[in-house]
């Protein structure tokens, strides 16, 4: 059977992303848990997050979660990483004063700013919150059926940029231009919330639930 | 191309049913909540909002199994507020599925607790909803207060004021409903939308006297609001959200189609 883990550290709505992937895949079976056998046991692992950074970076290290995915990202299973989890990933954080993160993928994530204006000159509000278009940049397993230019579903006052160009796997603009998803071999991660996207967002985590890990 | 302006079915539930009254009187029954939301999520609808306006606390365990339905059926942001008084409400909201939990009169009476439940939880799923009235006269500048009580008890607190400190405090969105508007189809309170929206650098959701589409045009274009939220035009299939959404479309609004 094929199973899940969605990694439990405490941390917002997991209930969301579990239920989401039990409708996209109701023959697989979805988990939520920090046991780490049963996570490193799993055929793939989701790695969600919400809240502020340096609350998700302490228990993620509290629960040896570090570890885990870090392990994860090593052995080839299939991990996707949303929102904060994405976050977590990248080395570091200006948010709660600058918090040190997993650093498995090079980059850093920012505020979006005070003063943040479109192109028109318009004011934008931050947090960024609703559906904003994705600019996929490459073809990926994870884009099947969906469109390009396809709306998600935001809520983040924090963003990443990423220092490799390779990884960005998708863009969106929001007063300036961001890593709306990053893939780097059997990892993908999105700013944005699949579980949250209707019927583009149910499409991403099918498509997560058939991939082997290849981009 | 830049980010969608929301629209936003408004469920008000009493004791597991959909409700609308006009000014809180002459309540009709407009059915299950899953049912509905279920509706409004095939329609294009960008989020729910869930008001749980049950009086009595034993009522409360019905609201968090409704909840929890909804959230394992319909996959777009839930919010969920009334008689939200506690970090164990919120957290016990969220459990259930909630994306945000909306506070109104707790903010009023405490509002630390507001900077206490964004700390924790995050201001991404913290809302504060404001029932804001005009108190100032026709041919005065606008000048809008703080009610409770459904629209019956002035707390003498600005309205605008009060939203700028709750996004000071970490709300990370204001759901503002204007006590004279709601449930008038007369259109939104249009001076108190965009007086707020214009002071708070968070997102603001207008509510509040919706009767036909070009109040919710109005709402965007005249009251600079980031989403809109009505009940009462959809709930008894007046118009569809796809109908309203293909309306704001071709008045020039950007809209998630």
């Amino acid at each position: 059977m094929n199973t899940v883990a969605v990694i439990d550290y405490g941390m917002g709505n997991l209930h969301s992303v579990a239920k989401a992937l039990e409708h996209v895949a109701p023959a697989s079976s979805v988990c939520v848990t920090s046991d780490a056998e049963t996570i490193l046991a799993a055929d793939r692992v989701v790695f969600p997050g919400v809240g502020a950074i340096r609350d998700c970076m302490a228990e993620i290290r509290r629960l040896q979660m570090d570890r885990v995915v870090r392990e994860l990202a090593d052995r080839g299973t299939p991990l996707l990483a949303i929102c904060v989890g994405m976050q977590a990933l990248m080395d570091t954080s200006e948010e709660n004063g600058g918090v040190d993160c997993l650093g498995i993928l090079p980059g850093r994530v920012e505020f979006f700013g005070d003063a943040l204006e479109d192109d028109a000159g318009a004011r934008l509000k931050v947090p960024h919150m609703g559906w904003s278009r994705v600019h996929q940049l490459r073809a990926h397993p994870l884009w099947a059926n969906i469109g390009q230019d396809e709306r998600f579903y935001f809520v983040h006052s924090y963003c990443v940029t990423a220092e490799r160009a390779t990884d960005v796997a998708a863009e969106t603009v929001y007063g300036r231009r961001f890593a709306a998803a990053l893939s780097h071999r059997n990892l993908f991660a999105v700013q944005f919330h699949p579980e949250k996207s209707h019927t583009a967002g149910l499409q991403l985590l099918a498509n997560f639930m058939n991939w082997e890990g290849a981009c | 191309m830049g980010l969608a302006k929301r629209i936003i079915p408004c469920l008000d539930v009493d004791r597991g049913r959909v409700v609308k009254g006009v000014k809180f009187v002459d309540i009709r029954d407009a059915g299950d909540p899953v049912e509905v939301a279920r509706r409004y999520n095939e329609q294009g609808a960008d989020e729910i909002t869930f008001l749980d306006i049950t009086a009595s606390h034993e009522a409360r365990d019905t609201t968090y199994e409704t909840v929890e339905r909804m959230a394992s059926e319909v996959f777009i942001p839930l919010t969920v507020g009334g008689g939200v008084r506690t970090v164990e409400d919120i957290r016990k909201l969220l459990n259930a599925g909630a994306d945000k939990v909306s506070i109104n009169t707790a903010a009023i009476h405490n509002p630390d607790f507001v900077r206490e439940a964004a700390e924790r939880f995050g201001s991404q799923c913290i809302v504060v909803a404001i029932d804001a009235k005009r108190v100032s006269g026709e041919h005065e500048p606008g000048r809008w207060e703080i009610f409770t009580h459904g629209g019956r008890k002035p707390t003498g607190i600005d309205a605008v004021e009060w939203a700028v400190r709750m996004a000071h405090y970490g709300a990370g969105e204001i759901l503002l409903t204007s006590m004279d508007r709601d449930g008038t189809k007369d259109g939104f309170d249009l001076g108190v939308v965009r007086a707020v929206s214009d002071a708070v650098p968070v997102p603001v959701i207008a509510s509040g006297g919706v009767g036909n589409l070009q109040h919710l045009v109005d709402g965007v274009v005249q009251g600079h609001a980031d989403a809109v939220l009505a009940a009462s035009i959809f709930h008894f299939g007046q118009y569809t959200v796809g109908e309203a959404k293909a309306f704001m479309a071709k008045a020039g609004v950007e809209v998630r189609l």
